[in-house]
């Protein structure tokens, strides 16, 4: 097989996005460089999303995972949001929240059908690796 | 150094030191002792030409320094309707201030009104919702506007708001010239930022040039522009990225300005300034010194600035909201004190402290405090307050003053060259190349690898990290009354406006829009009274000026 | 739609029917090449045909995916369906790749137009082979125009997008850009021009000077046999001006390649171009496999003791992988 299968990060896609109007695209964007460079495909969506556009762009990418950057404490609104849309599109991938939520709603997401949340700070190990560990299960 | 060449430099120097003392002598000064707390008499500054108040203001802005008048310690917050804000508004008034500060909603800031799909869990959080002049109305409610003065932060829809704050203020017979505040209405840091614009660079700058020509013609006491490096900081930028970006848009509007026939002392002297101060002390005091001084030499030397106000570039500060910290956060209340001071010694205008909370939420009301506390030990305990620009004549910190501006000189040549010796043209081309995004990108990355690698040490996130584990986080949470409360409102203000006067304004704010000849502001003004919502103005504006989508460049 | 459990002719059934994941999954397939991409190939090779395939290039900031967003935004209204192949470069260092384009051309794109983002590495079989199976796959599927979007450097880049039905290079006003699109090949390829950002400064030169080196081609003996002279379109992509007129020039080509029967001889060259990659690749995978078995390595052994020089032992291998 191709030398691309040795590593198992290769063949990951992952659809990045902001949803909603929240327009803080630092961190998003940071975390694009570091999937990048641990060898994922970004399809990066940048600002102004919404859960249509998403639902599109991951079937269409076959996307392997999507990430959604949040900073405006609407993440217990535009989270589960999210996640119905993925219901209603039987899109059976998982979705990731990074960005700024306080750790009493981590498990209010995870409860909602969230994969993983990552905090501000997180590390690049540990960003590479929710993805990595969302993407294996999930298969 | 003087700019006088003649051929005696020390009878030179010494005619600065007389000017300058005849200066400070005649400065009203603070009614406290200007000695150390050992009771040692202090000069109000040392060291040679140029002096405190003198071109380029390298050394700051007045003679006396903070003598005079300590800055501003201007807290901005607000969420909720607009009669929550309206409360908090009298009790400040009540306590003394003179001095509103208003923060909108992201609906509102992104020209959505409340009943959007797209303010989903956005209403009233971050600031205060207004969709139509009724909002403005209620907010406002029982207050002067003639003997206030009103900051107003919003870019985008900027022009609506200032119509309606114009609409408000005349139906409670203050006229508009007696109006006196700032709107911050800094669009070109949002295609480089903060990133929330709603038209391309060019229409948005003809909106924000009508509003300066109606603001110097109709309301003398009203600032139009407030141009911010803040967010371009908080996007990840250098300091010196910080510093160059926000002056080059200084430039690019008062090209504007120029082109649009304005005198550079009228408008020049109303323009205003807001940045960031971060934790690298001197960096950032070498930034603030670095800012007045290319300020005062472009707008005396390249726009022919005579007027000294016009060259003095005044700013307000607030401390660096992304050098805040998750873990521990207690501890950022020492950043934000180090932070604070490096601006007091940079010779700030007003300052804002952050929360030491708000990595997570908004601030407490605990946090806010601590914050105001902060600003105030410095100004009061310290001494900073007491020489002004304190460190002024330091080897190093003019030496840091000196290698902030040589690197802002060298990104105002590349973006000169990028608009063919147009400033105004270098920006919008570099918007559109995307060089704004990509070098703030590349610098956020740059630190976050060095974060990452152990090789940049912050305490708490990669070193120190013991303590963490007993944070108990009280945070600020806003419900959803405040959304449904605006629903309602909105509603019954679309019910019971007159429609057909909402379509004639409408139409006339597209024709207004259509033709460039024509000032936006008269025709904001009729549809605000018409009772049209922010987001149909917006829309009326936007079927001829289009929208603008950044380009991908992460 | 989930697509657990199924197989690659059921899922290649569903990207037939029209569901939209299916069909993504299908294009990973290809993209990823091995039994799946090849039952994809046996199945969608004998449905297409239909689809005008269009490639779109030039220098990075030109304004392509821009310009390919007007036009996707433009053809559902005319009955069509396009669907795009945007091709952004991967990292050099470590094979990851940002793709950014969708953001530029999503704006208003619903279902009638797919979206497919395409990293210049990462494909088993390189962009030489996925591109024209992502083609024949949107085509079988019933998309046309089928765009290929990428920037005009690299050899296969320019390779891939030249073999389209029609080709439109895209340059700025100025003259560093036409001068780059000549030096990668790009002037050679283009049968179409846009000259975009053209409210700027500087647009009418940069016409004048894309004509004179029409003329010049003309002078050199490059002018096409059938006299076709490539139009050149002036877009300002960012406000949507230029788009109609581009795809009006667009389907003026296609009438032109229909009339002159060049049509079937670039479909010619493009089958040609794709078998060559193709036996490339089986060869390629033969030398690997050949030099690896236990006889390869003892004619590697052969040459280091000097019993057979390099070349006896490459054409003894030869004749073994073309048995």
């Amino acid at each position: 097989m191709s030398e691309q299968t040795s590593d198992s990060n290769a063949n990951i896609r992952i659809v990045l996005a902001k949803l909603g109007l929240d327009g803080h695209d630092r961190g998003i964007k940071i975390v694009a460089r570091i999937l990048r460079d641990a060898g994922m495909e970004v399809i990066y969506l940048g600002l102004r999303q919404t859960t249509d556009s998403i639902v599109a762009a991951a079937e269409e990418e076959d996307a392997d995972a999507i990430g959604l950057s949040m900073h405006n404490a609407g993440h217990l609104t535009l989270a589960p949001a999210m996640i119905e849309a993925l219901r209603v599109a039987d899109l059976d991938i998982p979705l990731i929240i990074g960005g700024i939520v306080p750790d009493m709603d981590v498990e209010t997401l995870i409860g909602a059908g969230v994969t993983a949340v990552l905090g501000p700070g997180a590390p690049a190990e540990e960003v590479v690796e929710a993805v990595t560990k969302a993407v294996a299960d999930a298969s | 150094m003087s700019e006088d060449n003649g051929d005696d430099t020390t009878d030179s120097a010494d005619e600065a030191r007389a000017e300058w003392l005849v200066d400070y002598e005649s400065s009203r000064l603070r009614d406290i002792p200007f000695e150390t707390m050992s009771g040692v008499p202090l000069e109000p500054m040392y060291g040679d030409s140029p002096y405190p108040g003198q071109f380029p203001y390298t050394r700051g802005l007045f003679p006396a320094g903070y003598r005079s008048r300590l800055w501003t310690m201007r807290m901005f917050a607000g969420f909720g309707t607009a009669e929550d804000t309206n409360a908090r508004f009298k009790e400040l008034l009540r306590n003394g201030g003179t001095g509103l500060s208003t923060a909108f909603d992201m609906p509102t800031l992104m020209g959505r009104d409340s009943d959007s799909s797209w303010a989903l869990g956005e209403v009233g959080h971050c600031g205060v919702a207004i969709d139509t002049l009724a909002d403005m109305r209620d907010l406002f409610a029982g207050i002067d506007l003639g003997k206030v003065s009103t900051s107003m932060t919003i870019n985008g829809p900027a022009a609506i708001l200032m119509a309606m704050y114009v609409a408000v203020a005349e139906e409670s017979g203050v006229g508009r010239s007696g109006l006196a505040g700032t709107i911050q209405n800094d669009i070109l840091k949002e295609y480089q930022a903060q990133k929330e614009y709603i038209y391309p660079p060019r229409p948005s700058m003809r909106i924000i040039t009508d509003m300066v020509k109606f603001t110097t013609a109709e309301m003398p006491r009203w600032h139009p522009v407030s141009i911010s490096g803040y967010h371009i900081r908080e996007a990840g930028s250098t300091a010196a990225q910080e510093l160059a970006f926000t002056l080059a848009n200084g430039f690019a509007y008062v090209e504007a300005a120029l082109a649009a026939g304005e005198d550079i002392d009228e408008f020049g002297r109303r323009l205003s300034f807001f940045f960031n101060s971060h934790s690298d002390f001197f960096e950032e005091i070498g930034k603030f010194r670095a800012a007045r001084r290319i300020w005062a030499r472009w707008m005396k030397e390249r726009y022919g600035a005579k007027d000294k106000r016009a060259m003095m570039c005044r700013f307000h500060t607030q401390t660096a909201g992304v050098s805040l910290t998750a873990q521990q956060p207690e501890i950022n209340i020492a950043r934000v004190a180090t932070q604070a001071l490096a601006a007091a010694i940079g010779g700030t205008q007003s300052l804002h402290t952050d929360g030491f909370d708000e990595a997570m939420a908004l601030p407490t009301e605990k946090a806010a405090r601590i914050a105001l506390r902060t600003q105030q030990i410095v100004a009061h305990e310290t001494g900073v307050a007491a020489v002004a620009d304190p460190l002024g004549g330091a080897p190093f910190v003019e030496w840091m003053t000196d290698e902030m501006e040589r690197q802002a000189e060298e990104v105002f040549e590349h973006l000169e060259a990028l608009g063919d010796g147009s400033m105004l043209e270098g920006v919008y081309e570099a918007v559109e190349n995307g060089y704004f995004v990509g070098e703030i990108a590349d610098s956020a990355y740059r630190f976050e690898r060095e974060v990452n690698a152990g090789r940049r040490i912050i305490v708490g996130v990669n070193a120190y990290t013991e303590g963490a584990e007993d944070d108990a986080q009280n945070l600020l949470r806003i419900g959803h009354e405040t959304e449904e409360y605006q629903l309602k409102r909105l509603a019954t203000v679309k019910q019971e406006r007159n429609d057909a006067d909402v379509a004639d304004a409408l139409a006339r704010v597209t024709a207004d829009a259509n033709d460039p000849n024509i000032n936006l502001m008269p025709g904001l003004i009729e549809a605000v009274r018409a009772l049209a919502t922010e987001e149909e103005i917006v829309m009326a504006m936007e079927s001829v000026f289009g929208t603008y989508v950044e380009r991908a460049i992460v | 739609m989930s697509l657990r459990g199924l197989g690659t002719e059921e899922i290649f059934e569903r990207a037939v029917a029209g569901e939209r994941r299916a069909l993504g999954r299908v294009l990973t397939f290809i993209e990823r090449a091995g039994e799946d991409a090849d039952i994809i190939t046996e199945l969608s090779h004998p449905m297409g045909g239909q689809a005008h395939v269009v490639g779109i290039t030039g220098a990075p900031g030109a304004g392509k995916s821009t310009l390919t967003g007007q036009l996707t935004r433009l053809l559902p209204d005319l009955g069509l369906r396009p669907a795009v192949l945007a091709v952004d470069p991967s990292s050099p260092l470590t094979g990851g790749a940002i793709l950014g384009d969708r953001i530029r051309m999503d704006d208003m794109a619903g279902d009638d137009v797919f979206i497919r983002s395409v990293a210049t590495r990462g494909h088993a079989g390189g962009l030489a082979l996925s591109i024209p199976g992502g083609v024949r796959a949107f085509d079988a599927v019933g998309y046309d125009p089928v765009i290929i979007e990428t920037v005009g450097v690299g050899q296969v880049e320019v390779d891939v997008v030249g073999a389209a039905d029609t080709t439109v290079v895209v340059v700025n006003p100025g003259w560093g850009d036409a001068v780059q699109a000549n030096k990668a090949g790009l002037m050679e390829v283009a049968d179409i021009f846009v000259i975009n950002k053209a409210d700027r400064p500087g647009a009418a030169d940069s016409r004048r000077d894309l004509d004179l080196m029409l003329d010049l081609s003309h002078v050199t003996g490059q002018e096409r046999s059938s006299g076709y002279r490539p139009p050149i379109i002036m877009t300002t992509a960012t406000e949507g001006t230029g788009a109609d007129e581009l795809w009006d020039a667009i389907h003026a080509h296609r009438g032109h390649l229909a009339s002159t029967g060049e049509l079937d001889s670039r479909r010619e060259a493009r089958h040609h171009y794709e078998i060559t990659h193709r036996l490339e690749q089986l060869v390629s995978a033969g030398i690997v496999t050949a030099l690896a078995e236990d006889d390869g390595a003892m004619l590697v052994a052969d040459v280091a003791a000097k019993r057979i020089s390099p070349s006896q032992a490459a054409r003894t291998l030869a004749k073994r992988l073309l048995r």
